[in-house]
């Protein structure tokens, strides 16, 4: 068995058995799968070669979309909302990435940066609609048709964010290999050959941006029914950037990356809060340089055995 | 008489006090192995960029197969059949060399995917094939980007045959090849092309190769065509030995 | 509008403009040399305020006029510039000068990560506010309102004198122009006998220097907390992005142009305010993605 699935199968074990032994670890769990599906978003433009600072956009948006829809159909499914948060994450990300993708490099990061920000402001200043900088509280729904007190509610969240890690790694690593995600990938060494050969560059990055978006959305549905609370800050650009962060740390060679790095960064973040008078974001800094140093490909390159780094 | 393969007409481009085509009437038949000639900026690589669209001419049309195609994008020339290599080879450096010549391959059959993993959308005897034909089948995991300069050229012209185009054209294939690699470099395209009927044109600058594989030489001085007619013809006219060969 | 708001909003946004501009300015002096755009620009501004508070509480504690403020505040910028611009550029800018950009701008945005926590740690998450300068300098009248002489000149016109001096710092002196002929071509500069690796040294320290000296400016008219060098650097995103990369003269003219658009929703739409300058971005970047008063071509397909 390769190692990265060594890895993926080691990651799921703790996520779902640490809470029988650490029960407070639930929420951390959840959240550090969530930022994960964020991280695996980001990490499909990273192969393309662009970065964007910008993505927590989409992970606001996914938030306030399930905020939203829970305050006008109260009963609806949790399950239901995922859904929600992921289609309007994709349908904004079709949106925006239909005249966001035709920049490139600084102009491409600037671009979502800025969008970002314009949202974050204005959730921050609309208050009668959006609750200002306060947010919005959501009450806990049903969950697969079943109302649950709190444990049991995050037990099923818990379950159902290592099910969808799984699964939406799994599709990822499908859409990377294929025709789209192989174009993708081509564009960040040669986009000029790509269209000389007959492919659209627009549409590959497209494709790429809308799932980014996708999952962006996702993970901010999965925050906002986690937290029962949904905020502007959701959408500030520093958000953006550790998304980002994680996607770097991790690696983005292997879908399991994301979540590796989304498990060191809230590991990190606990253990500063306990030990190291919380000064999680000055380790974080220092474990990432020293990691670009290091092992420039991420954590998870360091997985990789040698034939399987030639075939990229 | 058949349609043209390719043809332009009056085609005119100057960029302020320096024109790079200067009204370029010109015709292309099926089966040719045209070669280009002429100094740098003399215009050639103009021509060809504004064939395969790179460039958009101030007047003038190009035809491809009786098509207008003038103002279409690199891309929708490459899927009609005209294609192109490059000087500098370019390739997908990330990605191996049989990869490469399937993301090539895959443009051709429509659509972008999502599901089907690249080697099974495309199918192997095609991309074997190409790669056969320039005998880079027994590196075809490697990486592109670390190929011998020699390699790459052949890939990046792997790339193009891929297509199936029914014109290629090839943008200086023997420059930054040493000496004595140029005609075994020559003589595999050659054999490539004849075996997939494909029409060509090659910018060349070394007159041996011109002479030794070309049916046909057209020589462009200052934005014109100034001599076009077979090798023999064309390399002994006294005005292109004067402004293209430098004698 | 009534005429009086009207001389309000434009002072405001004058001064507003001026530490704008600073921060801006520093971000793209560094792009323009080193290629890079540092993400940790934003905590020289927080380190020099920051700096400048405890310079300035310490003043006060020995029983010092506050028209000290006057030399602490450039002081307090010269440090930081020196000792922290200088630290991260020898132990992380020289290092990363080779490496994909996307990894430059995690490790600067690293760096950031590094300069919050220390700033916390350091000075913790109490509000500084050490506003004595702004007291003892006074305030004016003009057509009939009352201004703080601080905002009114003491800001718009540092940055003046910053743009004029560094402007003829760099089209005369020695240094200056082999910072211009690096920021151009840095193989070229090499080739010329250049030390390069110097001159990206002293622009950065430069480059820091002068946003630690907007942070130093800000700091006594506004509570300094964390936070705040994350929040300015976006603001200086705006400057930048809106000028163009590298672009000195227009960075001037796009603090003034995001300044005054800023100061007028407040006055006239407050809800829009903290919009405007992301709002003034998206649309340079849509329409003229290199920027007002750029020449080159983005990158865009």
């Amino acid at each position: 068995m390769s190692k990265p699935k060594i890895v993926v199968i080691i990651l799921t074990l703790l996520a779902l058995l640490l809470p029988l032994a650490l029960p407070w670890l639930k929420t951390p769990l959840i959240l550090g799968t969530a930022f994960g599906i964020a991280a695996l978003g980001i990490s499909i433009l990273i192969i393309s070669g662009q970065i964007s600072f910008g993505h927590a956009l989409f992970v606001c948006v996914g938030g306030y979309a399930v905020a939203f829809t829970v305050r006008k159909w109260t009963h609806m499914d949790s399950a239901l909302l995922l859904v929600v948060g992921t289609a309007v994450g994709a349908v904004i990300g079709a949106i925006v990435g239909s005249f966001v993708v035709r920049y490139r490099g600084i102009f491409f990061g600037m671009l979502n940066l800025a969008l970002s920000m314009v949202l974050f402001a204005v959730l921050g200043k609309f208050f009668n609609v959006t609750g200002g900088t306060d947010g919005l509280r959501l009450e806990r729904s049903p969950f697969f048709g079943f109302n649950m007190e709190r444990d049991a509610f995050e037990t099923v969240l818990l379950i159902t964010c290592v099910v969808l890690a799984l699964l939406l790694g799994w599709l990822v690593q499908r859409y990377l290999r294929s025709v789209a995600g192989q174009a993708l990938s081509a564009i960040k060494t040669n986009e000029t050959r790509l269209e000389y050969v007959g492919i659209s560059a627009y549409q590959a990055l497209l494709i790429g941006y809308i799932i980014s978006a996708a999952l962006g959305g996702l993970s901010g549905a999965l925050f906002a029914i986690a937290q029962g609370l949904v905020t502007p800050e959701m959408g500030y650009w520093v958000r953006s950037g550790e998304i980002v962060f994680v996607a770097i740390l991790g690696g983005v060679g292997h879908p399991v990356g994301a979540f590796i790095g989304a498990g060191i960064f809230e590991f990190v973040k606990l253990f500063a809060a306990a030990y190291l008078t919380g000064a999680w974001q000055m380790v974080l800094g220092f474990v990432l340089i020293a990691m670009v140093f290091l092992a420039p490909r991420g954590i998870s390159a360091l997985l990789e055995d040698k034939k399987h780094k030639e075939g990229a | 008489m058949s349609t043209p393969l390719l043809q332009t007409k009056d085609l005119q481009l100057a960029f302020g006090a320096v024109v790079v085509a200067d009204h370029i009437d010109f015709t292309l038949t099926e089966g040719e192995r045209l070669a280009v000639i002429g100094q740098n900026g003399a215009g050639k690589t103009t021509f060809i960029n504004i064939c395969t669209g790179l460039i958009h001419p101030q007047a003038g049309q190009v035809f491809f197969e009786g098509h207008d195609v003038t103002a279409l994008s690199p891309r929708a020339i490459a899927l009609r059949g005209m294609v192109r290599s490059f000087q500098l080879p370019q390739l997908f450096t990330e990605h191996t060399v049989r990869d490469c010549v399937r993301i090539a391959a895959a443009g051709k059959r429509g659509g972008l995917g999502l599901w089907t993993p690249l080697d099974k959308a495309v199918p192997a005897a095609e991309v074997d094939h190409v790669l056969e034909m320039v005998g880079l089948a027994s590196r075809g995991d490697e990486m592109s980007g670390a190929l011998p300069e020699g390699q790459r050229k052949l890939l990046d012209i792997a790339m193009a045959l891929v297509l199936k185009p029914r014109l290629l054209i090839l943008d200086e294939p023997t420059s930054g090849v040493s000496t004595d690699e140029k005609h075994g470099l020559m003589k595999t395209i050659m054999a490539a092309l004849d075996a997939e009927k494909v029409t060509a044109i090659f910018v060349e600058h070394d007159v041996d190769i011109v002479s030794q594989y070309a049916t046909r030489v057209a020589a462009w001085i200052a934005g014109r065509i100034a001599a076009d007619g077979t090798p023999q013809q064309v390399l002994l006219d006294p005005e292109v030995r004067k402004n293209v060969i430098g004698e | 509008m009534p005429q009086d708001l009207y001389i309000l909003a434009i002072l405001d946004g004058l001064s507003y403009a001026a530490l704008l501009f600073l921060v801006a300015l520093g971000m793209t002096l560094v792009f323009g040399v080193m290629n890079i755009v540092n993400m940790a620009h934003g905590s020289f501004y927080a380190l020099g305020g920051y700096m400048a508070a405890t310079l300035g509480l310490w003043a006060t504690s020995q029983g010092l006029s506050p028209a000290w403020s006057l030399l602490i505040l450039p002081l307090a910028a010269v440090i930081i510039g020196v000792v922290f611009g200088g630290l991260m550029e020898t132990s992380l800018m020289q290092r990363i000068y080779s490496k994909d950009p996307i990894l430059q701008l995690l490790v600067t945005f690293s760096a950031f990560m590094i300069f919050e926590d220390f700033q916390r740690l350091v000075w913790g998450t109490q509000p500084y506010f050490v506003s004595d300068i702004v007291n003892y300098l006074g305030t004016t009248e003009v057509l009939g309102i009352t201004y703080t002489r601080y905002q009114l000149m003491l800001l718009p016109g540092v940055a003046l004198a910053v743009f004029i001096a560094l402007r003829s710092f760099l089209k005369f002196s020695s240094v200056g122009r082999q910072i211009i002929a690096v920021s151009h071509n840095r193989e070229v500069s090499t080739a010329l006998g250049i030390n390069v690796k110097r001159i990206s040294l002293f622009t950065f320290m430069v480059g820091s220097m002068l946003g630690a000296l907007a942070g130093a400016l800000a700091s006594p008219t506004v509570s300094w907390v964390p936070g705040i060098g994350g929040e300015m650097i976006v603001l200086s995103f705006a400057v930048v992005a809106t000028a163009g990369l590298g672009q000195i003269e227009g960075a001037l003219v796009a603090a003034i142009l995001i300044g005054l658009a800023r100061s007028f929703a407040v006055y006239l739409m407050p809800e829009v305010e903290v919009l405007v300058p992301y709002l003034i971005m998206v649309l340079v970047l849509l329409f003229r993605p290199q920027g007002l008063f750029s020449v080159a071509q983005a990158r865009r397909v």
